[in-house]
């Protein structure tokens, strides 16, 4: 028989090694290799849950371990309006303090970014050419992709002088400087995200809006951004909860007094300043103070968890579908 | 009822919401280039060769920042290679092989919560979880178990303490949901119909994620990938609770060795009264800034050019 006599039923005439052309396997083998890969790619979703997990159970754990210690009480821990654990023989861990300074900075930066970024969102989206919007699109990313301890430098060596030429109220560290960073920082976020919703916006309705003679402030303003309103509000949430536990700003420039005021030119502590205090500190690890970051980390893990929940039924529950 | 408005007035309003837009949208670019403007301003002098490959100094003049770049660099590799295998997986499995059950919703909603979690508490995680391992290995550091040569790659200590790899392990969780929800976005822009094409002809599932999903997918994924990685090497918090080394003098030699990152030494710098070091701070936010454009650059690029359409 010569080699070019081939037979014609031959699957593999030539010979080769068929199995790197991913010869059909058996049922039974592909069945095995998909329920292997499933169960390893399930495992992967899993890890997520196992990190939430061991968040909640070290927090848990550690804020249990703090409100053992004889100095401290669950009801001057949420009651309190002293904070002090590390100065003077009387030590008071009251949380307010720390809760006030969080909410300054972030009132400071929310009503410097929601509506600057509202406003520029709505631009973006119905106003500006295709051209303008190619040029300052990519401009917004950059301001979201830089580093925060850059804006706290910005804070720090830019902002507070300024405001110190201003009124010599403001001290080396205060809380509008701070805020006011923060403030750059979520402004990419919540314009970035507010255009998103309003762009999700169908065509229709803007051309109903304008054929009954609207004029393009109607459209945005009265049609457009009612109905993207749960997506701008999940957007707002967001950024405020990333206001809330920004670190390196206050860090920097916030300062480090755990005081109730309302003082924009005050120094602050956050709860988030108070926990880089401590870990970069020289605390005992078994100390009051080290575990009391515990559970101020706790407190800004529910805070932030709870923002993002109702974030996300905001979003559910209130969203509009056009189709 | 209403009140009747004259057409005069309506386009009066457009007008001035117009400007107000224009202001609104000039105040974020000016906030932009001020930001750029004051950096370069301080610290473009500081920038030199000598001050890239320099190694760390208690004196402003002769310090660099060699070492923090290779630490950033190691950190980064870790998180990488851990967190886009497990995100891309994860995301995989969420988009391409569940149906909607209560355990798929539940994940679901768990990913977006994670996404909105402070980098601050992951520090706190890592370092519970990977710098003291739980206390499991004795809570001092001096009583760790060794394994190998401390010289070697191959070096091991138990618990990891503030150590390359408990950095990197970290900020994997820190970027973990931000490559999940990148993947997932990406998976769901590839039409149905490349997929029921696949079915079709017979493929399994995994083949047709192996086969045609996730090859369509990849510039979407890469483009997410990259973006978590310059989250990853911008973030400092985290880091900072982790072992808050300020002042390490050598590069990373192995998984355990001590680490400085870029950002904390922004920090570190940036904190200190004297003015010098407020520049070399200054210096050192150029280099880490041109870095990360580097990183969008590429992500542009691969969203331009190998971005197929489908429709």
């Amino acid at each position: 028989m010569s080699s070019l006599e081939t037979n014609p039923l031959d699957p593999n005439p030539l010979g080769r090694d068929l199995s790197a052309l991913g010869r059909p396997k058996s049922m039974a083998a592909r069945r095995i290799r998909e329920k292997v890969i499933v169960g390893a790619l399930g495992l992967a979703a899993c890890f997520s849950i196992l990190v939430t997990t061991t968040i909640i159970v070290v927090l848990a754990r550690e804020t249990w371990g703090f409100f053992q210690f004889p100095d401290v009480t669950l009801a001057e821990f949420f009651g309190g309006f002293e904070w002090n654990p590390l100065l003077g023989a009387e030590k008071h861990f009251g949380i307010w303090p720390l809760v006030s300074g969080t909410l300054l900075i972030t009132l400071i930066a929310a009503s410097f970014a929601l509506p600057i970024g509202l406003i520029a969102a709505v631009y973006l989206s119905e106003y500006a050419s295709p051209r303008t919007r190619a040029t300052l699109k990519p401009a917004l990313e950059i301001l979201a992709g830089v580093p925060t301890v850059v804006y706290g430098f910005f804070a720090l060596t830019f902002i507070t002088p300024i405001l110190q030429k201003i009124s010599p109220g403001f001290g080396s560290y205060n809380a509008m400087s701070a805020g006011l960073a923060t403030g750059v920082m979520i402004l990419p976020i919540v314009c970035s995200l507010s255009e998103d919703a309003l762009r999700a916006v169908p065509r229709g309705l803007r051309d109903g809006a304008l054929a009954l003679g609207g004029t393009k402030f109607d459209v945005s303003v009265k049609v457009v951004v009612p109905a993207a309103l749960s997506g701008i509000v999940a957007a707002f949430l967001l950024a405020i909860s990333r206001a809330i536990g920004e670190t390196m700003i206050v860090a920097l420039a916030a300062g480090g007094i755990a005081q109730i005021t309302a003082n924009p030119a005050a120094e602050v502590q956050t709860m988030t300043a108070y926990m880089v205090q401590i870990f970069l500190g020289d605390a005992p690890a078994t100390g009051v103070e080290y575990k009391s970051s515990y559970a101020v980390a706790a407190t800004l893990f529910v805070i932030t968890f709870a923002l993002t929940m109702l974030g996300q039924y905001i979003l559910r529950r209130f969203r509009e579908e056009y189709d | 009822m209403a009140k009747v408005r004259t057409t005069a007035s309506r386009v009066l309003t457009n007008r001035v919401f117009l400007l107000a837009c224009l202001l609104a949208t000039s105040i974020a670019m000016a906030v932009l280039a001020v930001l750029l403007v004051s950096i370069v301003w301080q610290g473009w002098d500081g920038l030199s060769w000598k001050f890239v490959t320099g190694l760390a100094s208690r004196k402003a003049k002769d310090a660099g920042i060699m070492v923090p770049l290779l630490g950033s660099i190691w950190v980064c590799a870790i998180c990488a290679l851990i967190a886009l295998p497990l995100g891309v997986g994860t995301a995989i499995y969420l988009e391409e092989f569940s149906k909607r059950t209560r355990f798929t919703r539940i994940v679901q909603t768990n990913i977006l919560n994670l996404a909105g979690v402070p980098s601050i508490v992951y520090g706190i995680l890592g370092l519970t979880a990977f710098a003291r391992m739980f206390g499991a290995f004795g809570t001092n550091m001096d009583d760790a178990s060794t394994f190998g040569d401390e010289e070697s790659l191959f070096f091991l200590r138990l618990p990891f303490g503030s150590s390359v790899i408990a950095g990197g392990l970290t900020l994997m969780l820190v970027v973990l949901p931000v490559v999940i929800i990148a993947t997932q976005e990406a998976l769901r822009s590839i039409p149905r119909g490349l997929r029921d094409g696949a079915f079709a002809l017979g493929a399994t599932r995994w083949q047709t994620v192996w086969g045609i999903t996730l090859p369509a997918a990849i510039p979407g994924i890469m483009t997410g990938a990259i973006l978590a990685m310059s989250r990853a090497i911008g973030e400092s918090a985290p880091l900072l609770v982790l072992g808050g080394a300020l002042l390490v003098y050598n590069a990373p030699e192995n998984l355990m060795s001590d680490f400085a990152v870029l950002p904390l030494q922004i920090y570190n710098w940036a904190g200190r009264p004297q003015e010098e070091f407020h520049w070399i701070a200054a210096s050192a936010i150029i280099i880490q800034l041109g870095v990360l454009l580097l990183f969008n650059g590429i992500a542009v690029f691969i969203r331009q050019k190998l971005q197929k359409p489908l429709q």
